[in-house]
């Protein structure tokens, strides 16, 4: 019934045969494990595949060809900022003085890399205006977490347990209302204004004595710098509520507004995507969060601290009461952290500037050519992404955003971000980033404007699309109601290695 | 244009009233909404549902939503052939892809649910 | 580019932000060239020390990785890749995943395995937070033999209304260091406090085997799930969670050819029956086929996570740790599972030479129970003997007070580990200098590391705290 197409590989368990692979580890005695009860010990060996390492290699090897990545093309992904990952950044994690480092060593051996944590949050607190960092969450998901545990600490040592809802723009990142929920808050989701930004009247009409928190994009997630946030920042501290900064945009604003200084309380660092830590497939990532004073006494534990004798130690167990405790095991992700100190002093201060200065303006230009074919819904400077709309190409000819995205895979683009932020009709969100030349971003306008011309000839074509990818659309529904998530038996040796 | 016989709710159930049990689904409009719908979470029979109140979770590949209960009343039976094929509420929205059948705690709550007509005229508003 | 959009510079384009909240300068050091840069980040890295015989294991395992796991990892189609949401264009990482999924899967014996957590702490904490949602209860047991960051998590995550209670262990005889099953019935009796979960490790924190089955067995008389929190490496020897009644699994998948790193990126494995499949938080990747009938996989029940479902989703994870299951996969795929079972087996055999050997000079193990490849011994003012040990270039494992301080019965005592890279000399190294400091003898010829400076400077306490 399905078929492993040509330049697809068969599964690691398809091309185990009895008796390949190992030779990488001497053979233990014999009676090595006679002292476990026998209870305790597996009846038989895990069916793990056995492959000669040959093949091993070939595996991922051409498993490897079968993804675009940003080494291989552009991604106009808004809200991922898809930099460069800068190889000098690979070399650095890899050094044998940080990769072999174990997390629970004495402050005395680990005095080079506790030097660069401490001053890696020096650098991310500058940016951001913020009193002090904490580089323990392992992504942004678990930095809002971390922030709004904080905020909840911070009302509750005030005596005020009253506090048990998170305001949020309907334009938020899902991560927002469900980081909410699993601190055990109310969501209150307040629409957006007709100039996409956040409406304060609306939000200050739902702020009151239950509000914990405001969790705010800035930009926002359609690209646009969010101009009262004065206002609604006051509206957030006359209720009483702390003010979270959702910092998955701090790409178009480096050295042009310090979100702390602004009136912020809280943000966390994305730093898979502003600071070019490689994405990986998915991950690792990295979260840092910054605070201002009123949640300094809740950072998480332990901090990074820097001794008279100018030495650096870990914060020892209850050295700090206050504090919310820990989110994850260890110190933090800093293999990913390593990498992002190292972008950041590569950059320095002007060159962070002009960082945002290059996505700000790629952003605009790419707009500006989109804008040819397509609708944007809002007619302003954008900052370092823009939300295009094909809702009129859809009306006209039923071809929708998800065709056209798919389409680009034939021009050989990865497609931008569809259908987000949720408050944009057949939504596009396109994110450039700093490091692309002006005529890959030409070729990405005049792709998608060529998509919007042959939807007008030939729509079914991309309806159907794509046509060159190594697999086509897939069966989604097939895949959710009848759940194949695990390999089941090894294949014998009868049935011959698909390649 | 809908079943004429079913009363509608403005979340797009829809229920068809049989002495004092009825039978509760989603609406066509509804399940083309949601797309190819791959899972339905319907609740225990025995349990008593208020009007309105959440009775369970339709899923579809890139959607998610809340059922609501048109009527107040206890669960009888939930549809068993869900559970192994889902699409039947795509296929089917008002026969095989029903979803559960309760006893009403107070028929005169069905007064107050959409004719055919009315529901009609809500999805055509958009 | 400024030409087409009719502009004179980049600064008009953020004239929207507010004069008064406009940010003056970056206050950082200037940009640095990569010569520079480099050797600035070598220099960093130098003031680490390298060259310790470490018997440290605590949750973070020495393993020895082949090469080729890393120099695949460098393949920039992996490593630059972004998640496959676009599946027609990823079904490198796709397929990778379900792979591990499926190793995963079968090194623990159950059905579903999530794409990855953070680390074993965050997937300890999503598994209580599932009990709790999968049996509407509020309330989970945690062995105190667990992890102690892993148990400060789970804290944590739950501070907003849910009860963690923690599982006292067993203080003296056969079964000391190990959970007290007796207290744990007791626990799960209260009839006002129903447990939605029960959490126990195994090795435990202290190494020890537990008792699973029966602990899985009082779990669900109770009406309560079963957690296991495991260790992958030993799961090529020891009996699985799906063979002795886990219905969920946490763990931390470090030792699958991931480098400590100080502290991360590491991998939080998770994994369930196929009842709970709808409760698992973060991504899932699942077979399926394309319009041309060609096999294919995707991200799938994708309706569970935080983008679609927003409040109602089970967790906010977004990113995992893709590229770690990817080095683990790899990692299992090279060795095979006689080679992880050799990697397993050699480290027992290791540790109990370094059992033999630490009590042949004056350090007994603390506890009696079978372990597998790390143990306890008791050693009196145990900081302070760790710091002497340091001195003459051995990391003796870890003293347990500094992970532990409130613990008087832990702070005589090290927690050492052995695995298959530990070498015969190195332990012969680690008994000789300790024979030595117990002893009181002072170290002489000993090499120290960069920047190190070795004289009876006083310290704010002796040891180094977590």
């Amino acid at each position: 019934m399905s078929v492993v197409g040509e330049r697809l590989q068969p599964t690691l368990f398809e091309r185990s045969r009895p008796g390949r692979g190992g030779d990488k580890i001497p053979h233990p005695p014999k009676d090595a494990l006679d002292r476990l009860p026998a209870s305790a010990r597996r009846k038989t060996p895990p069916a793990l595949p056995e492959i000669n390492e040959p093949e091993v290699v070939r595996h991922y090897v051409n498993l490897s060809q079968l993804n675009y990545a940003i080494d291989t093309g552009f991604y106009p992904l808004g809200s991922c900022t898809m930099k460069f990952n800068p190889k000098l950044n690979e070399w650095a994690a890899r050094l044998p003085g940080f990769a072999t480092l174990h997390p629970l060593a004495p402050d005395e051996v680990a005095q080079g890399t506790l030097q660069l944590l401490w001053e890696l949050e020096g650098i991310l607190a500058e940016i951001s205006g913020m009193q002090a960092v904490t580089l323990q969450p392992a992504a942004g998901a678990q930095g809002e977490l971390c922030g709004i545990l904080m905020i909840r600490a911070y009302h509750r040592s005030r005596g005020d347990t009253e506090r048990d809802e998170v305001l949020v723009p309907d334009s938020s990142h899902g991560t927002n209302p469900a980081t909410a929920t699993m601190a055990g808050f109310r969501t209150i989701t307040i629409p957006s204004a007709a100039d996409g930004g956040v409406d304060v009247e609306a939000f200050r009409a739902a702020l009151g004595p239950r509000t914990a928190a405001v969790m705010i994009t800035n930009p926002s997630t359609l690209g646009l710098f969010e101009r009262r946030i004065g206002d609604l920042l006051d509206a957030v501290h006359e209720a009483g509520a702390l003010a979270y900064m959702d910092g998955a945009n701090l790409n178009a604003i480096l050295g042009r507004f310090k979100p702390g200084e602004a009136g912020f309380d809280v943000m966390h660092f994305n730093v898979h995507k502003t600071f070019s830590t490689p994405h990986g497939g998915g991950g690792p990532g990295a979260g840092p969060v910054g605070v201002g004073d009123k949640l300094l006494p809740f950072l998480p534990s332990p901090r990074v601290l820097k001794a008279d004798d100018g030495s650096f130690r870990l914060e020892r167990p209850h050295e700090r009461p206050t504090s919310i405790g820990r989110l994850r095991s260890f110190v933090g992700n800093t293999g990913v952290l390593v990498r992002a100190y190292a972008y950041l002093r590569a950059h320095g201060g002007s060159g962070l500037r002009q960082v945002s200065d290059d996505a700000v303006l790629a952003a605009n230009y790419l707009k500006h050519r989109v804008g040819a074919a397509y609708q944007i819904p809002y007619d302003r400077p954008c900052k370092h992404e823009f939300v295009a709309s094909a809702a009129a190409i859809k009306h006209k000819t039923g071809v929708r955003t998800l065709d056209i995205a798919k389409r680009l895979i034939d021009h050989g683009f990865h497609p931008p971000t569809i259908y987000f932020p949720l408050i944009v009709e057949e939504g596009m969100l396109i994110e450039p980033t700093e490091t692309e030349s002006v005529e890959t971003l030409d070729a990405f306008a005049d792709a998608l404007i060529a998509i919007a011309a042959e939807a007008e000839t030939d729509p079914d074509t991309i309806r159907s699309a794509p046509h060159t990818s190594p697999v086509r659309r897939l069966d989604e529904a097939l895949a959710a109601r009848h759940p194949n998530l695990r390999w089941r038996g090894m294949v014998g040796a009868d049935t011959p290695c698909p390649d | 244009m809908v079943p004429t016989d079913l009363r509608y709710t403005k979340d797009h159930e829809w229920v068809r009233v049989a002495g004092d049990e009825a039978t509760v689904g989603i609406t066509e409009y509804a399940a083309s909404q949601l797309g190819d719908i791959v899972f339905v979470e319907l609740p225990d029979a025995g349990r008593k549902l208020d009007q309105h109140a959440t009775f369970g979770v339709v899923e579809s590949v890139k959607a998610v939503s809340d059922l609501f209960a048109p009527v107040s009343g206890e669960v009888l039976t939930t549809n068993d052939a869900l559970t192994g094929a889902p699409e039947l509420v795509n296929g089917e929205p008002y026969g095989d892809g029903w979803m559960i059948r309760i006893r009403l705690a107070d028929p005169a709550e069905t007064e107050g649910l959409l004719d055919a007509s009315a529901y009609d005229a809500l999805i055509a508003a958009g | 580019m400024l030409e087409a959009l009719g502009i004179a510079d980049v600064d008009a384009l953020f004239d929207d932000i507010p004069v008064a909240l406009r940010a003056s300068r970056l206050d950082l050091p200037e940009p640095q060239p990569e010569l520079e840069l480099a050797a600035r980040l070598q220099g960093l890295a130098d003031r680490n020390r390298t060259d310790l015989a470490s018997f440290l294991g605590a949750g973070v395992y020495r393993h020895w990785t082949p090469p080729a796991v890393d120099q695949l990892l460098l393949r920039g189609e992996w490593y630059t890749a972004y998640t496959p949401y676009q599946p027609e264009i990823s079904q490198g990482t796709l397929q990778s995943i379900y792979e591990y999924e499926s190793l995963i899967g079968e090194l623990m014996d159950l059905d579903v395995v999530s794409a990855s957590h953070y680390d074993g702490a965050a997937a300890t904490a999503e598994a209580a937070l599932m009990t709790c949602r999968a049996t509407h209860r509020t309330r989970v047991l945690v062995s105190r033999a667990v992890h102690p960051h892993y148990r400060q998590t789970v804290a944590a995550y739950f501070g907003g209304g849910l009860e963690v209670d923690e599982i006292p262990l067993v203080a003296d005889g056969e079964s000391a260091g190990t959970t007290d099953l007796a207290a744990l019935e007791r626990l799960l009796a209260d009839p006002d406090r129903p447990v939605a979960g029960v959490l126990a490790g195994h090795p435990n924190f202290f190494g020890l085997l537990e008792p699973m089955a029966e602990i899985g067995r009082l779990a669900h008389a109770a009406g309560a799930l079963f957690v296991a929190v495991v260790e992958p490496v030993s799961l090529a020897v020891l009996a699985p969670p799906g063979s002795y009644g886990a219905d969920i699994a946490a763990g931390e998948g470090q030792p699958l050819g991931i480098a400590p790193q100080y502290g991360g990126p590491y991998l939080g494995l998770l994994a369930s029956t196929d009842a709970l499949v709808r409760q698992i938080p973060g991504r899932l990747v699942g077979m399926t086929t394309d319009v041309d009938g060609r096999r294919a996989f995707v991200m799938t029940l994708r309706a569970r996570e935080q983008d679609i479902r927003r409040d109602k989703a089970a967790s906010n994870i977004c990113t995992n740790q893709a590229l770690l299951a990817l080095a683990a996969s790899i990692y299992i795929a090279t060795l095979g599972p006689h080679g992880l079972r050799d990697v397993a087996a050699l480290g027992a055999a290791r540790a109990a030479e370094l059992e033999l050997a630490l009590a042949a000079v004056g350090a007994p193990r603390l506890h009696p129970g079978p372990y597998l490849n790390e143990f306890a011994v008791r050693v009196p003012r145990a900081r302070e003997v760790h710091r002497r040990l340091l001195d003459r270039g051995v990391l003796a494992g870890l003293a347990l007070a500094d992970i532990e301080p409130d613990d008087v019965t832990l702070a005589d005592a090290l927690l050492v580990c052995a695995t298959e890279v530990t070498t015969s000399d190195e332990i012969a190294r680690f008994a000789a200098a300790l024979e030595d400091v117990l002893a009181g003898r002072p170290p002489i010829g000993v090499e120290f590391g960069a920047g190190a400076e070795r004289s009876e400077r006083p310290r704010a306490g002796a040891g180094s705290p977590r």
